[in-house]
């Protein structure tokens, strides 16, 4: 039985999944349910002078009949008094005192963070995740992603958080930033334990149609808000990498961003995460999938022979290169397997007008076929195909053969002019331009396109 | 065994009734539209007879443009609504999803369309209009889908139409044939309504047309005249004994239990003759008025039945029996129905033959004969020029729908010999364009 608890940069959990500092976390009768309910770890929703909320605060992204695919919000930092929640903290450390309580935090000036960082110690938090990253409301107060947009000024902070701080101390940091190992590296130079990513990134999910104004809506008008869910993983997963692969940054990640259940967890530990935050998640199905995650990760490891978490951690790193370390002469093409094709006829599309023209339909069958001397093995195909293992892209090239666009820059074998012979695209075959014209009317304009060109076969079904 | 009791009033008629295809709300209209593939040249579209560009209305339906979604519909077949209910979807477009191929369940294709149609139709929005008045005009004879959707694509040609139409309603066996448990008399007449209030085409109701003098009026009258008469009544075997109390034709049978739904008494064991999809209706039909004991019995064999197998699994679900190869000699019974005589029978090569010395009776108090429709030769006849086949179906250009006497256009069932709405409507819609390109030229 592999063992899924984790010590984070000094922080003790049960289980590496924590409760990312939200709405999930604004209570200690929330967060008591949660860890009842299996949660490793909480970060409180952020501590700092209470503000005010506006009513009406989230917005959803649906895709067809989806819910919630991505999901915004405009709700500011914890609106509970202090003494509120650093009284709840106290009771639920004690009721829990192996599970994490970590406290998000969030003021301005130096005194105040001092203030709030003793405070919380003497509560019994386990540590502190310092919000530099809230892109709506906070920042316009110069708090936030307003913080961490400024890798001086986060710098600064983190400075003077650790001149009282006597638990580790997370710096979470904003994606709304051109790159993120800027603040992530001002964040070590000022003596964080940890950090932590990515926070909601700047959105407007939704225009309302009839109201003109973006959602969501607050008396007709709308703001930007903070967007989360499983829409922004693959932004936080390259941001956790890039991170990881620092070599001047070198701390504990706490990965967040569209984790919902335990396959986006390992993915995001195995690009560096050593503890993994949730939030849209728990707010959409509540704290019971927590059981799904942690036994599915506790099955993933044990197929895998990990023992810890650690174990894990960063394992596909070393595979995530930049590209011009790529093989270039590693070569796939696609293949359709006849018999488990539907005859949808998506791949072709998509290849005729997506790609490169790489895919045929032959008279009298549905089922496509590859022009192997056209594929360039993008996988766009096997991308589209709604057959499980229907197209799979078929290694072509023997394996021998090594050579990246690094090493051709380097032996000088790279088109350097417009019209250079060597481009890669120089002797790929495409169709003449007007051969487009009409050739498939018939079957993208159908119906009343069909009968008022003229072409209706009205069949007869017998008598 | 009844697995229905006899309905005594319009809610119990209603519930043995059921809907086969009942309306969508938005949210399974939703589900149901994002499982669509979208494929590419979709083989449902190749599968509808009339073309109707499936996926299209079912990505509008997905992204909430149902008043597109209906659009996109009635562009191709002004009995959208219809169709969606009483199509045999199953062996259409829905047969035509390329899920079967998967074992998932084929996109509920027929069903989305009621969907969006029926929106259009309840809330009365205007999609569609005359064309400009062109000062011909064109009589339609019979009011069904041939003949109504003949008249919409004439008045959208720019043509005055005027109806024709010896029943009391139109749509013709949409409200008088098809079963009751596709479509409602209600949601028939409603798309009518709909229609006629966006096209402006003229009806006459109670208006047969029967005689040589009332063709020549509208002949003098009219620049083309268009035949959507479809069929008469059953055919007469001729059996001895076929003039009995309660031996009626499946075709009549039907037309009264769709006017008049529970206050039709049918009996307590029926016989229905005949294997095609009017005898599977029949017997259905009958089992859900309570008839305890409903025997369907066909010449052939089980496989050789005209009826789809979809609509013998559904007769046999509400505990209708088939008796196969057995061909009847007699209506049994003295003022009334008390039986058929059948004489069992064996196929050699092609051929049925009776097995002398089988001879038995099935006890019966209503006997149904649906053993298909007659042609309405006679009237017919009395169009000059005017040329049928071998079969009695009216001999017609397949282009345009123009039979033999170039005055006379026709589709639907009298010209294909009795097939689906969706074949009439489609079929009248190009005739209509036939008759454009000829009063054009």
């Amino acid at each position: 039985m592999p063992d899924l608890s984790i010590n984070f940069a000094g922080i003790k959990a049960p289980n590496p999944f924590w409760l990312a500092s939200a709405p999930p976390t604004n209570s200690g009768y929330q967060v008591m349910k949660a860890f009842d309910a299996g949660w490793g770890g909480a970060v409180w929703k952020t501590l700092g002078v209470p503000v005010v909320n506006v009513s009406s605060r989230y917005g959803g992204v649906n895709y067809r009949d989806k819910r919630l695919v991505g999901f915004n919000n405009i709700e500011l930092i914890s609106d509970r008094p202090l003494a509120d929640n650093l009284r709840e903290i106290e009771e639920v450390k004690k009721r829990f005192p192996n599970h994490a309580v970590i406290a998000s935090l969030m003021v301005q000036s130096r005194q105040e963070w001092h203030d709030i960082v003793r405070q919380s110690q003497d509560a019994g938090a386990d540590g502190f995740e310092l919000n530099f990253g809230c892109p709506h409301g906070m920042c316009e107060r110069g708090m936030g992603s307003a913080v961490g947009q400024e890798p001086k000024v986060l710098q600064m902070i983190v400075e003077w958080v650790m001149e009282v701080a006597t638990k580790p101390v997370i710096v979470k940091l904003t994606p709304n930033i051109s790159d993120i190992t800027e603040p992530a590296l001002a964040a070590r130079r000022a003596g964080a334990n940890a950090i932590s990513l990515i926070n909601t990134i700047q959105s407007i999910v939704g225009v309302d149609l009839d109201r003109f104004a973006p959602y969501p809506v607050v008396d007709g008008k709308g703001t930007n808000g903070g967007y989360c869910g499983p829409a922004v993983k693959p932004i936080a997963l390259n941001m956790v990498k890039n991170c990881a692969q620092h070599p001047g940054i070198k701390l504990p990640i706490s990965g967040i961003g569209g984790i919902e259940n335990w396959r986006d967890a390992v993915e995001h530990i195995l690009l560096g995460a050593s503890s993994v935050q949730v939030c849209t998640a728990a707010m959409h199905f509540g704290f019971g999938i927590i059981r799904e995650m942690a036994a599915g990760l506790t099955q993933y490891m044990t197929d895998k022979g990990f023992q810890t978490i650690d174990d894990m951690v960063g394992r596909a790193l070393p595979n995530v290169l930049h590209w011009e370390d790529l093989n270039m002469k590693y070569k796939v093409t696609a293949n359709i397997h006849a018999e488990k094709c539907i005859g949808c006829q998506l791949c072709y599309t998509a290849c005729e007008d997506g790609a490169h023209q790489a895919i045929r339909l032959n008279a009298g069958t549905r089922v496509p076929e590859i022009i192997e001397e056209n594929c360039v093995g993008c996988n766009l195909c096997s991308l589209v195909c709604p057959v499980e293992e229907c197209i799979t892209m078929e290694r072509t090239d023997d394996g021998t053969q090594r050579l990246t666009w690094k090493e051709r820059t380097a032996a000088g074998t790279i088109p350097t002019e417009f019209n250079d012979e060597r481009a890669g695209g120089r002797h790929h075959w495409v169709p003449a331009p007007a051969a487009a014209l009409g050739k498939e009317r018939h079957k993208t304009l159908p119906g009343k396109a069909r009968l008022i060109s003229g072409e209706t076969q009205v069949p007869v079904t017998g008598e | 065994m009844a697995e229905f009791s006899t309905p005594t009033t319009e809610q119990q008629f209603a519930e043995n009734f059921a809907q086969l295809k009942p309306l969508m709300n938005r949210t399974e209209a939703l589900y149901e539209s994002s499982r669509c593939l979208f494929c590419f040249d979709a083989p449902c579209i190749q599968a509808c007879p009339s073309g109707i560009d499936i996926p299209q209305f079912i990505r509008q339906i997905n992204s909430g443009n149902d008043t597109g979604a209906a659009r996109t519909i009635y562009e191709a077949n002004y009995f959208g609504n219809a169709c969606g209910k009483v199509c045999p979807t199953e062996v259409l477009c829905e047969g035509a999803c390329v899920y079967n191929l998967q074992e998932v369940k084929p996109i509920e294709i027929g069903r989305l369309q009621s969907f969006a149609t029926t929106k259009v139709i309840k809330s009365g929005e205007k999609l569609f209009g005359p064309g400009v008045a062109n000062g011909k005009s064109v009589a339609v004879i019979g009011a069904g889908p041939a003949g109504i959707s003949a008249a919409c694509e004439l008045r959208v040609l720019g043509y005055a139409v005027d109806v024709f139409e010896a029943k009391a309603q139109p749509s013709g066996l949409t409200v008088y044939g098809v079963a009751p448990y596709k479509i409602t008399n209600e949601e028939t007449l409603a798309e009518m309504a709909y229609l006629q209030a966006q096209f402006g085409y003229a009806t006459h109701f109670n208006s047969p047309i029967n005689s040589r003098a009332e063709l020549a009026a509208l002949e003098n009258k009219y620049d083309a005249i268009f035949l959507g008469i479809g069929l008469g009544s059953t055919n007469v075997l001729g059996l001895p004994g076929d003039g009995k109390i309660n031996c009626l034709g499946a075709v009549e049978f039907i037309a009264e239990l769709r006017q008049h739904h529970h206050a039709i008494k049918v009996g307590r064991r029926v016989v229905v003759l005949g294997g095609g999809n009017t005898a599977m209706d029949a017997a259905s039909e009958s089992a859900r008025m309570g008839a305890e004991n409903v025997v369907m019995a066909y010449r052939r064999g089980n496989a050789e039945m005209g009826a789809y197998a979809f609509e013998y699994d559904l007769a046999k679900s509400v505990g209708v029996k088939g008796l196969f190869n057995v061909s009847p000699v007699a209506i049994l019974g003295d003022g009334y129905v008390t039986g058929v005589r059948f004489v069992r029978t064996a196929t050699a090569g092609d051929r049925v033959h009776e097995v002398a010395g089988s001879e038995f009776v099935e006890p019966c108090d209503m006997v149904i004969m649906a053993t298909g429709q007659a042609k309405k030769t006679g009237f017919l006849e009395l169009i000059p020029g005017l040329q049928l086949d071998g079969k009695g179906r009216i001999v017609a250009d397949a282009q345009t729908g123009q039979t033999t006497n170039p005055k006379y256009f026709a589709s639907g069932d009298a010209r294909n010999g009795g097939a689906e709405v969706v074949n009439a409507t489609a079929e009248a819609k190009v005739a209509a364009r036939g008759i454009h390109a000829y009063l054009s030229k």
